[in-house]
């Protein structure tokens, strides 16, 4: 038989492929089958489990017209929500990149006792299920708890407080940080930090002006991913959270409350707001982090 | 060693009193906000003494509970799964147009809070959704109902076989199904043969990942479920349940525990695969 093994990209010969019994030729694009069914069976999938229904979303928030939203938007209890758990996020973000950076930069760099096991211990909050981080997050920082009493000793409240919305947030950011960064400074050519010590360089300069550039973007995609975590969670910080009405309430909890007021208007109109937000704040970073690589 | 290269060796390590607060830091992070959640948990499951451990866990609704939550990731993670090695088959083998744009959709429920996940069902299948009324005409229930858990729980745990799979089998490339196909096996005999054994420990991967989150999904089955003990509670949701009970605060860390488990066994799982098979896991990880 005449095949020839051809590179990804095949076009199609009829002479080389055999031809269907109605004549014509099989159309595909490359020599492997399967492609009409899976990518059917792909889009139809997801189509009706996630382009559907958030479809249904958006234009149930269209239906409300403008005014509509901003009547559901512009009350002080939705506007706290949204700048809680917004605001709380991108604290969150920031405290994480700096303790991402300085947990991934100790693994991969250094050696100590305990590393491998310590090093699994980083997924727990990506494998924990968040009820469970929920609850065991709000004992220990509560006023009676191994951690909150000391720091109520200091003046310091956490628990049901906005604090410890964020300190819930950076719980479950820090492995997509640690995660994202540490292939990257693994792949770090030590070359370039040589080159630059024998140029007469110190080490801070050379982390700062030679490392730091090659990791930002990863940093940036570790940073993308936990502050996507952190604005949408709910298990991890509805039990610390104080879910008081414009101090402590997240918005995701503005949302179940809608809903069970049966207010599908300001759900809808709270849902849609998030996502949006969220896709703006995502997108600036995928473009920063463009940028950061044609220039770094 | 002379001056210069000895500056020249400390511009390559940090010094020893930066690297000692370094480690010192990790170790206090890693073991203080991290270790003592999972240890909280257990001790107040144990509060009670193993004997109301155990009471704790055989409560029927709590057992229901625990069916529930197998059940759902049973239907969830298999069906997920084939999704996944679908899509990743059709991105990872072939070149068409608007690949990139659908690799970036698979990744949307991510994105999405699980609350609203929730809430996107209540949109479609509520009372006053779309198909509400046709539902309630034929007397089919889906939210707050069992069908309505499977579905929050489907999609947000949509991604995570896909992700693990595209990078792998990108990398993989077409030549060795295509050798294959020259020595005339066929599709199926090809996909069996040569393309699960290549991506079995990635496969696995994901689908540990996807379980994970499937028994763990509180926020968008909290939306979906009905709330009704014995019947439409999850684990996750049963562990709420007990917590806000007064007098049920250890029992609630009782099955809390249990989760805590299952989280544990996923860590242990998910980094044996990394250190014995990381080559054959995904070419980028955490993208």
């Amino acid at each position: 038989m005449n095949t020839v093994i051809l590179p990804r990209q095949a076009t199609v010969d009829s002479a080389t492929h055999p031809q269907r019994p109605d004549g014509r030729a099989r159309r595909s694009r490359s020599a492997l089958p399967g492609f009409g069914l899976t990518l059917g069976f792909s889009l139809t999938y997801l189509s009706l489990l996630v382009l559907i229904p958030l479809a249904a979303l958006f234009l149930h928030a269209a239906g409300l017209g403008a005014a509509g939203i901003v009547r559901e938007l512009n009350q002080a209890r939705v506007l706290h929500a949204l700048g809680l758990s917004f605001g709380g996020a991108l604290a969150a973000t920031a405290i994480n990149t700096v303790l991402g950076s300085l947990v991934a930069w100790t693994f991969v760099r250094y050696d100590f006792a305990g590393k491998r096991l310590l090093h699994a211990l980083i997924d727990l909050p990506f494998a924990l299920p968040t009820a469970v981080a929920g609850i065991a997050l709000t004992t220990l920082y509560a006023e009676t708890g191994w951690l909150g009493a000391p720091l109520a000793q200091l003046g310091i409240k956490v628990a049901y407080t906005p604090i410890g919305i964020v300190l819930a947030m950076v719980f479950i950011g820090l492995p997509f940080v640690v995660r994202t960064l540490e292939p990257v400074l693994e792949d770090a050519e030590k070359q370039l930090e040589e080159v630059a010590a024998t140029l007469g360089a110190s080490r801070l300069q050379t982390v700062a002006h030679i490392i730091l550039p090659t990791v930002l973007p990863a940093l940036m995609t570790g940073a993308a991913l936990a502050f996507a975590r952190a604005v949408g969670e709910y298990g991890s910080v509805i039990f610390i959270a104080g879910n008081l009405q414009n101090v402590s309430e997240i918005a995701p909890l503005l949302i179940m409350i809608r809903l069970d007021e049966f207010n599908y208007a300001g759900a809808t109109a709270l849902a849609a707001a998030m996502l949006v937000m969220s896709f703006a704040i995502l997108l600036v970073i995928n473009l920063l982090q463009a940028w950061s690589r044609r220039h770094g | 060693m002379t001056t210069a290269m000895r500056r020249q060796r400390n511009a390559l390590v940090e010094p020893a009193l930066v690297r000692w607060l370094l480690i010192g830091a990790t170790l206090l992070l890693l073991g203080v906000f991290l270790l003592l959640p999972l240890i909280v948990v257990f001790t107040q499951a144990l509060k009670a003494g193993i004997g109301g451990y155990l009471a704790a866990l055989g409560d029927s609704d709590t057992l229901a509970s625990i069916r529930l939550t197998l059940l759902t990731a049973a239907i969830a993670v298999p069906l997920n799964t084939l999704f996944g090695v679908a899509a990743a088959w059709a991105i990872a083998k072939f070149e068409f147009r608007g690949k990139s744009l659908l690799t970036t959709l698979i990744d949307l429920p991510f994105s999405v809070s699980p609350v609203i996940a929730g809430l996107v069902f209540v949109l479609l299948f509520g009372q006053r959704g779309w198909f509400g009324d046709w539902l309630s005409a034929h007397d089919i229930r889906i939210i707050f109902a069992v069908p309505g858990i499977v579905l929050a729980t489907l999609f947000v745990t949509f991604p995570f076989v896909a992700r693990e799979l595209i990078p792998l089998m990108q990398a993989q490339g077409t030549e060795e199904e295509q050798a294959a196909l020259t020595l005339g096996a066929s599709g199926w005999r090809m996909f069996w043969h040569v393309t699960v054994p290549n991506i079995r420990w990635g496969l696995l991967y994901g689908v540990l990942l996807c379980n994970a989150r499937a028994m763990g999904e509180f926020g968008a089955v909290s939306v979906l479920s009905g709330h009704i003990r014995g019947l439409t509670n999850t684990m996750p949701l049963q562990v709420e349940i007990l917590y806000n009970d007064p007098g049920q605060y250890s029992a609630a860390f009782a099955v809390a525990s249990l989760l805590a488990l299952l989280g544990f066994v996923t860590l242990a799982l998910k980094n044996f695969l990394e250190w014995r098979h990381g080559d054959e896991l995904a070419a980028v990880r955490g993208s």
